[in-house]
């Protein structure tokens, strides 16, 4: 392995590797920041340019571009609650109130070093873990799986606070039937489309996310904008504050991050889950772990509730990897864009390419922890410039932040008919924002949506239609023995505070 | 049992559940696969149930947290209109093109919200709008249909 270590560092350390870092980086910085163009985008940009490298070079700005993109996609959560990718919509929970509190530069800061911290430690976990974590991601099943996706949507009971589980229950429900509509993906039969051809392809995640925070936010600004108790929110709105993080809040993000960092990395390495499940994993495991007081601040700028996410979701990216290049399964649909490319570079990767083509496995490794740096750097120092952004005022403001949504969801589709499903959905979530329905629910049943089906169709057709599936397998049984404990648990708060 | 606008929203969620469950049961699968464990319409049915289970429950348990919203606060007026301007944006941006339905579309809504520094204004949405089509069609290679500014020989 030393040998291997040694390859790598060589081939990342080449100063054309080191300036591809860097160029990866700072595009992908920019391109995550606008919302509806995430790092699935960013790296399909990147691919025909990565063919007029060697293999390694290639993948090696590509992994630039993922970190910096996921590092944008934080950075327009906090600051305008519009997360441009699903791996950063938990970031927007605290980042964002905190950016409303006039501590917009502290939360980026504290976005920044949660995900230096949180990149560097699972690259250390994957250097040493990597081979032996590919046989344990082998072993998950679809019962596996299925429940798994219980779990992360039942951990929505952790985000919403006191009387707000059925709410939440009603939005995780509202997601799934979003995600319902359109073929199936076996049968291709068409369902809830009503025969209207638009639909057939179902709804996207980037018009549902856009509608339901991006537009949202921005009508709810609106509608609120004579409401006496939202009017100190919009005058700290244009205040940056510092991007120093004192002893206290350093104190909370040590504790945070090596467990979110983790969970971060072992969700990552499961095939087909990656960064969105990891960062809501993640918060919703903080806010059960801290103090009753801190969990109180969850969701109104907390130190922990904005660490844990970016701790995680940097985390998964890394441990995405291991399945991509170990076992050839993409962890997220980033790295199937990534697998792609591999493959068309004539690198076919499987267990033995660290053996095949060590220079390509080790020098990502390497090149991931060197990424990790060049983005503190490059980020730290522009946290004032970016977060200028709230300093515009709300009347310009606002059409920005419509506009942005319009043209995501317009460069995607050329379609009318998306753009009013955007401002249709857009329009109801405004509503039940005002009477605290929780969206993150939502979005997150609907990305979960079509897996949990497809994980759901195969238990059952493999157990004959029987559900003993679930309690069949260990794994399978603990993991939905650990749902099961959330939601008594939940139960028992909720009565413990009644009475 | 106290009536409420959450109470009213759940019972609109129920209705939509049922009504989600029944178009869930509408579904037509092929017909080997009418028996099968899992077909199209499985998961969909189920999501039917556990909209009208948990609406069902919001609706009968007691609400402790009655969310009260104060609507003479609320700008209806202004919202509307931005609302209004962007359906008309949503409309015309295919058939006259990205450029100028943008543009117009930021200038239109910085005066409905109140702005009038007509500098600012202008240079926030023509000037901006082209800066960001060069950004997205001239570097990142994003194509832009534009038919206003194909007529006039901008783009090819």
């Amino acid at each position: 392995m030393i040998e291997g270590i040694l390859i790598g560092l060589t081939t990342a350390l080449t100063l054309q590797n080191i300036l591809m870092v860097m160029v990866g980086c700072f595009f992908g910085t920019i391109i995550g920041m606008l919302p509806g163009l995430g790092p699935m985008t960013a790296i399909a940009l990147m691919i025909p340019i990565t063919y007029g490298f060697d293999p390694a070079t290639g993948l090696i700005l590509m992994a630039g571009v993922y970190y910096g993109a996921v590092f944008g996609g934080s950075t327009s959560s906090i600051l305008l609650n519009a997360p441009g990718v699903p791996g950063t919509v938990a970031t927007s929970f605290d980042g964002y109130p905190m950016a409303q509190q006039g501590k917009a530069g502290k939360a980026l800061a504290i976005a920044a070093w949660s995900s230096f911290a949180g990149g560097t430690l699972s690259a250390i976990y994957l250097l040493f873990m990597a081979p032996s974590l590919s046989k344990v991601s082998l072993s998950f099943r679809s019962p596996d799986y299925f429940a798994l996706m219980i779990l992360g949507l039942t951990a929505i009971a952790a985000f919403s606070s006191k009387g707000q589980f059925l709410k939440a229950m009603m939005m995780v429900v509202l997601g799934l039937m979003l995600a319902s509509v359109g073929q199936d993906s076996l049968s291709d039969i068409t369902r809830f489309t009503f025969d209207n051809m638009n639909l057939t392809d179902g709804i996207s995640f980037v018009l549902v996310v856009m509608a339901t925070f991006a537009m949202s936010e921005a009508l709810t600004i609106i509608l609120k904008r004579n409401d006496p108790t939202s009017a100190a929110k919009q005058v700290s709105l244009t205040e940056l504050g510092s991007i120093r993080i004192n002893k206290e809040e350093r104190t909370k993000m040590y504790k945070t991050i090596p467990r979110s960092s983790i969970i971060g990395f072992l969700i990552g390495v499961l095939p087909g889950a990656g960064a969105t499940i990891a960062s809501f994993l993640a918060y919703g495991m903080e806010r059960n772990v801290v103090s009753d007081e801190e969990k109180e601040k969850f969701g109104k700028g907390s130190v922990n509730g904005l660490s844990a996410p970016e701790t995680a979701n940097n985390a998964a990216c890394s441990g995405s990897f291991v399945p991509m290049l170990t076992l050839g399964i993409p962890g997220s649909g980033t790295t199937a864009v990534m697998l792609g490319a591999l493959l068309g570079f004539g690198v076919q990767p499987g267990p033995r390419l660290y053996m095949t083509n060590p220079e390509i496995f080790w020098s990502i490794i390497m090149s991931m922890y060197i990424g990790m740096v060049i983005l503190l750097i490059l980020n730290l120092p522009l946290i004032p410039y970016i977060a200028r952004i709230l300093a515009v005022p709300k009347n310009y403001l606002i059409p920005l932040i419509l506009f942005f949504s319009v043209t995501g969801i317009y460069v995607m589709s050329f379609n009318n008919f998306d753009i009013y499903l955007m401002i249709g959905i857009a329009i109801v979530a405004t509503f039940l924002r005002l009477y605290d329905f929780p969206m993150p629910p939502l979005i997150l049943a609907f990305v979960l949506g079509g897996l949990m089906e497809e994980n759901l169709r195969r238990s059952l057709l493999l157990s004959n239609g029987s559900w003993e599936f679930l309690w069949d397998r260990t794994l399978t049984a603990c993991i939905l023995a650990t749902t099961i404990l959330i939601v008594v648990w939940h139960i028992y708060k909720t009565f413990k505070k009644k009475n | 049992m106290n009536i409420n606008t959450t109470k009213i929203i759940s019972l609109l969620f129920f209705i939509f559940s049922a009504f989600y469950l029944y178009t869930a049961y509408q579904i037509q699968v092929f017909a080997f696969d009418e028996n099968a464990p899992f077909n199209a319409r499985t998961f969909p049915i189920y999501l039917g149930y556990a909209g009208l289970f948990f609406s069902g429950l919001k609706l009968i348990l007691p609400d402790p947290n009655t969310i009260k919203v104060d609507h003479q606060n609320l700008e209806y007026k202004k919202t509307g209109i931005l609302i209004l301007i962007a359906i008309i944006y949503g409309a015309t941006i295919l058939k006259v093109g990205y450029f100028l339905t943008t543009s117009l579309f930021l200038f239109a809504s910085y005066y409905f919200l109140g702005e009038r520094r007509w500098i600012l204004m202008f240079l926030l949405s023509f000037p901006f709008v082209a800066a960001f089509m060069y950004l997205l069609h001239g570097i990142l290679d994003i194509y832009l249909r534009d038919p206003f500014l194909k007529s006039i020989g901008v783009m090819g």
